[in-house]
């Protein structure tokens, strides 16, 4: 299992590096330096002296080959900590995220728990009543889950929610609790707001993994070793759970490696629409004015941390299929 | 008892081969195809999507440039068979019903009523605004619309600009259903060679293109799409932002099509046709191309299919964001971007109801008729 | 060959015309087409026949196990319990508690493949007490120690580690063990074997089969042991049963079968085998043509298609029945003539 762990975690290692490449990559594409910027921004308020400038310039490695200037940047984050200033803000990069990227990943971590909860038992109904109504009635709504993009979705729920319930959305407590402390009563209000986005990012995630479910399980519920077992006179419902949903349960709960990214970009997008103190606004917004060492380090830290989540849920698959475990 | 192989077939045997008449490889998966009724369906609808992609303009009632200063906001007009005249007899006329403004009191402010007074004929072949039918053939018939060319119709209502959404829907259709495909093709041709690759020569050339597949699973798409589409300058012409576009959404749809190709070659290699062929002297390429190509070109077509609506979501997404197709490109990304605050959603429902009725509609097809296609090419699939 | 046991009187299974069929889409597959065979207690059954001629679907149709589209449709498998009541295995509610019952404890079952034949990430020991803790009124200890001893009866080193292994750790044979073990775990009246040795070697076959012997002679059970093996057949039947297209085509004890066989079809099954110091031959006849389409049978006797005396008039117009020749029965028309001279 050790060894198992050290090889994954080797493996993730060229990942993590050309995560980082690309990313900075990203922070390079749009035309002009990052002093140009500044100085451009700056100068209204009275400009930056010269000197200023120098030690800018050498900090970040300007005007140098691409490869030092990323290791000028790469090296100031792994070693300081440093993700560089936020223009826009004129803030250091590192004094604004972390909050956001929270919420994004509770967030995104709580839809997981969400769809899981719902294609389980659903997916296991489907795939064992094949072509009752039940089934039907899943598959018609994963495909419908799977066509509606999320933010159209946001959109139409924002708008039944506020047409019908007459409730406003958007935010994830109400205007009274912002910079109220974490009593009860904003833990409810919490829990009010916070369902529809997990719903909506939820919902085509779900929708694919009853598919993966009900896929997954007819293939192993006409295996021969379902029919041992009832063949032992095991009666159908425990059969069925202890042996071919276990097995399927694996490259079920697998799954994780693609459904994490595949959330954290609907949480993105989904916040952009609801308005959610997460990533997502924030990250539009400094694409869109082209704050880029802000963009780069969001776009960083949520891809790095999707990659380690996708390690975490790799190490718990191994954990529970003894196959993987032996390899 | 003789019992040679070579023993002369007596009279008995002769109705052994009551075996049922075997079919061809693809009137096998077509007649499998046509008994899944809804992907069969879907079929048809997605060849008029295409179609409406095709001869858009010849399907418009309107410039979808041309704005309108007493339409902002209009809502859709009903559509009727029969009109009232004063006398009380009913008598048959398509036509539309004229909207007009009026002071609401209790909102105070402007809305839209429908005026009785106000009848626009409809017809089948009007005039309209001229046109190039698939940029070729000048012409200025449409296939419906008001009868009277300064008659404004709006079906599905009007934008913030009074421009008619059921005009731009159907243009925006030539755009997002076009990425698509473009997307696809592009998909196709990284996919194929980097999974065929993959797949035939293995060794440290698969593992190379495997991490590089793994690496582009594990990280989240949207943000990553959002910082490359955010490059784009504004100023690009339309062509080559939607050009880039296209490139930035097929990226990542390439990857679970060069896995399914690698699988299938792993399988297909070990299989005796293929070392039959190699022993015959065909080089590699002509081993791909005559024998493993056509064993498993249907399961590509079924993924290439599946691939066609994730490509025309991301677009979707990335132009509700703003940082997709710019305006005055129109396409069901960018007509959504236009319903992105809840206050013009509660103004104009029709702005999100419209344009998102018709994405859900066309994916919806498209997955239908993939899976199908999927479902007739599988061999093992009961 | 086995000494001669005495005949019991009171078969453990009667099979009475028993129809098992595949509603498919191209048509109806009738595996098994009116079976008529008893199974009776301390003997060994073997049942022969080409692939696909229905010998697995008949042993299924007993334990109820056929998977869908497959449903008997005609027929009865009486069942003599222990206490000495029937039960009609055809006709019993599927999923009912008496079913389940009976599964495991009184009828048990062993698959050709021990690969795919046990659950794949469960330990094998839990696989056998979980049939022990099924049937038996034990705690999860006892049912362990019972799984271990079983384990150490089938021939397995180390049982006690063994208990803790996943199928995938064992070789064939070993897995194969475990089935067995599994299957004998409750003591069951009757085994059913579906070609327990195709997947194994030789000398791992010559050894499960002496264990499935012993453990016969130690239970006293019926065992039913399918098989394309003729000398398997030779080693350990007392009874065997042939079939050809979903029928019984001859049955009776193995020195007739072997000695006298009657059906043209038995015939040619048992020259397509060598033998030791038999007529040096070039190369051993295969039995002429192919196997009929299952969607395509023949009418009136199904083997005329492949059958050297076939008769113009006769075979093609009525089914055979089965009628006694001797120690043995046989469906063929030869043999009905006969009996009318
Ligand atoms: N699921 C199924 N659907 C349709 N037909 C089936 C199915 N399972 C079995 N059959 C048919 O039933 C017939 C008998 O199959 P069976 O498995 O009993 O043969 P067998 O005598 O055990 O052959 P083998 O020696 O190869 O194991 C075959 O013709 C087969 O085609
Ligand atoms: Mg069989």
């Amino acid at each position: 299992m050790f060894a198992f762990l050290l090889r994954r975690i080797f493996y993730m290692i060229p990942t993590v590096i050309l995560v980082s490449i690309v990313t900075f990559l990203i922070i390079q594409l749009p035309p002009g330096d990052y002093l140009d910027t500044l100085a451009a921004e700056l100068s209204d308020q009275g400009g930056l002296d010269s000197g200023t400038m120098e030690a800018l310039r050498e900090q970040y490695g300007l005007g140098q080959p691409f490869f030092v200037q990323y290791w000028k940047w790469i090296t100031g984050i792994v070693m300081q900590g440093d993700f560089g200033l936020s223009f826009e803000k004129n803030l250091p990069v590192g004094d604004l995220i972390w909050d956001r990227l929270g919420w994004t990943f509770a967030i995104s971590l709580m839809t997981l728990l969400f769809i899981w909860a719902i294609a389980l038992p659903i997916g296991i109904y489907s795939a064992v009543r094949k072509y009752s109504f039940g089934d039907y009635a899943a598959t018609f709504f994963g495909f419908i889950g799977l066509a509606v993009p999320n933010f159209l979705l946001a959109l139409v729920m924002m708008y039944v929610a506020f047409k019908y319930f007459g409730q406003s959305v958007g935010g994830l407590v109400s205007p009274e609790y912002l910079d109220a402390p974490w009593t009860w009563e904003k833990y409810v209000d919490l829990f009010k707001h916070i369902w529809m986005p997990i719903v909506v990012v939820g919902t085509s995630g779900a929708a694919a993994l009853i598919r993966i479910m009900r896929a997954n399980l007819l293939d192993e519920l006409y295996r021969p070793y379902v029919v041992t077992a009832r063949a032992k006179g095991m009666s159908e419902f425990q059969l069925l759970m202890r042996y071919p949903v276990r097995v399927a349960l694996n490259p079920f709960l697998s799954t994780i490696g693609w459904i994490l990214p595949t959330l954290v970009s609907g949480e993105i997008i989904v916040a952009v629409v609801m308005n959610l103190p997460t990533t997502g606004p924030m990250l539009l917004r400094a694409l869109l004015v082209q704050d880029m060492y802000l963009a780069g380090s969001l776009i960083l830290i949520v891809s790095l941390l999707t990659v380690l989540g996708t390690l975490i849920s790799d190490l718990l698959l191994a954990w529970i299929d003894p196959r993987i475990r032996y390899q | 008892m003789t019992l040679t192989d070579t023993s002369p077939v007596s009279d008995n045997s002769k109705d052994t081969n009551l075996v049922p008449e075997l079919l061809g490889p693809w009137s096998l998966i077509w007649r499998k195809f046509k008994r899944h009724r809804l992907a069969y369906f879907s079929l048809w609808f997605v060849g008029f999507i295409y179609l409406m992609a095709l001869f858009g303009e010849f399907l418009t009632t309107q410039d979808i440039n041309e704005t309108n200063r007493r339409a902002p906001f209009a809502p859709p007009m009903s559509v009727q068979l029969f009109t009232n005249d004063e006398s009380g007899t009913s008598q048959f006329l398509l036509h539309a019903r004229g909207l007009k403004l009026e002071l609401n009191e209790e909102e105070r402010r402007r809305t839209f009523v429908e005026d009785p007074d106000k009848i626009i004929p409809l017809g089948f072949f009007v005039e309209g605004y001229d046109y190039k039918l698939l940029g070729l053939i000048p012409l200025n018939t449409h296939l419906f619309g008001a009868k009277n060319p300064r008659d404004r119709v709006y079906f599905f209502g009007a934008d913030r600009l009074g421009r008619d959404i059921y005009s731009r829907i159907v243009m925006g259709t030539r755009v997002s259903m076009s990425i698509g495909l473009v997307g696809v093709a592009l998909s196709m041709v990284i996919g194929i060679s980097l999974g065929g690759i993959s797949g035939y020569y293995g060794g440290w050339i698969d593992n190379i293109i495997q991490r590089l597949i793994e690496f582009i699973r594990s990280i989240p798409t949207i943000p990553l799409w959002m910082g490359l589409a955010a490059a784009i300058p504004l100023g690009w012409p339309p062509l080559r932002t939607y050009f880039v576009v296209t490139v930035i959404v097929s990226m990542i749809g390439w990857t679970s099509l060069a896995r399914e190709v690698r699988g299938k070659f792993l399988s297909l290699r070990k299989e005796d046709f293929v070392t039959a062929a190699r022993l015959d002297g065909l080089t590699d390429w002509e081993v791909i191309r005559r024998h493993m190509v056509p064993s498993f070109s249907s399961h590509i077509i079924a993924s290439l299919t599946l691939a066609v609506p994730l490509m025309i979501l991301a677009e979707t997404s990335l132009s509700f964001l703003g940082i997709g197709l710019q305006p005055p490109t129109v396409s069901w990304g960018t007509l959504l971007k236009e319903a992105q605050n809840i206050r013009t959603i509660i103004q104009a429902p029709w702005l999100l109801i419209a344009p998102g009725t018709m994405i859900v509609m066309a994916v919806l097809a498209l997955n239908f008729l993939g899976d199908g296609l999927r479902d007739a090419a599988d061999p093992n699939a009961h | 060959m086995m000494p001669l046991t005495p005949m019991p009187t009171e078969p453990l299974v009667e099979m009475r015309g028993l129809k098992t069929h595949f509603h498919t889409d191209d048509g109806v597959v009738k595996a098994v087409e009116g079976v008529d065979l008893d199974i009776y207690p301390n003997r060994t059954l073997c049942v022969l026949g080409e692939s696909g001629c229905g010998k697995s679907i008949m042993a299924r149709s007993i334990m109820r196990i056929v998977d869908a589209p497959g449903r008997i449709v005609e027929g009865s498998i009486q069942y003599r319990s222990a206490e000495g009541s029937i039960v009609d295995l055809a006709k019993v509610r599927h999923g009912s508690r008496q079913l389940r019952q009976i599964r495991g404890q009184d009828i048990a079952m062993i698959f050709q493949e021990p690969m795919s034949s046990l659950g794949p990430i469960q330990k094998i020991g839990q696989q056998i007490a979980e049939t022990i803790s099924l049937h038996r009124d034990v705690s999860r200890k006892e049912a362990k120690e019972i799984a271990i001893e079983m384990l150490d009866k089938v021939g397995i080193p180390r049982p006690r580690e063994r208990f803790e292994s996943y199928p995938f750790e064992l070789s064939g044979g070993m897995r194969q063990r475990a089935m067995i073990a599994m299957a004998l775990s409750c003591q069951p009246r009757l085994l059913i074997a579906d070609e327990p040795t195709t997947a194994l070697d030789v000398t791992t076959q010559a050894q499960i089969l002496d264990l499935i012997a012993e453990l016969k002679e130690e239970f006293e059970m019926g065992v039913m042991l399918i098989t394309h093996d003729l000398g398997v057949v030779a080693q350990v039947a007392e009874d065997v049963a042939v079939m050809y297209m979903g029928k019984v085509v001859e049955k009776g004890d193995v020195y007739s079968i072997f000695e006298r066989p009657q059906h043209p079809y038995t015939r040619a099954l048992l020259e397509s085998v060598p033998k030791i110091g038999g007529e040096k031959r070039d190369r051993l006849p295969a039995i002429r043509g192919m196997v009929p389409h299952p969607l395509a049978r023949p009418t009136g006797c199904t083997f005329r298609t492949r059958c050297d005396h076939f008769m113009p008039g006769i075979c093609d117009v009525n089914e055979p029945a089965m009628v006694d020749i001797g120690d043995s029965q046989a469906a063929c028309f030869l043999h009905l003539e006969k009996t009318h001279d």
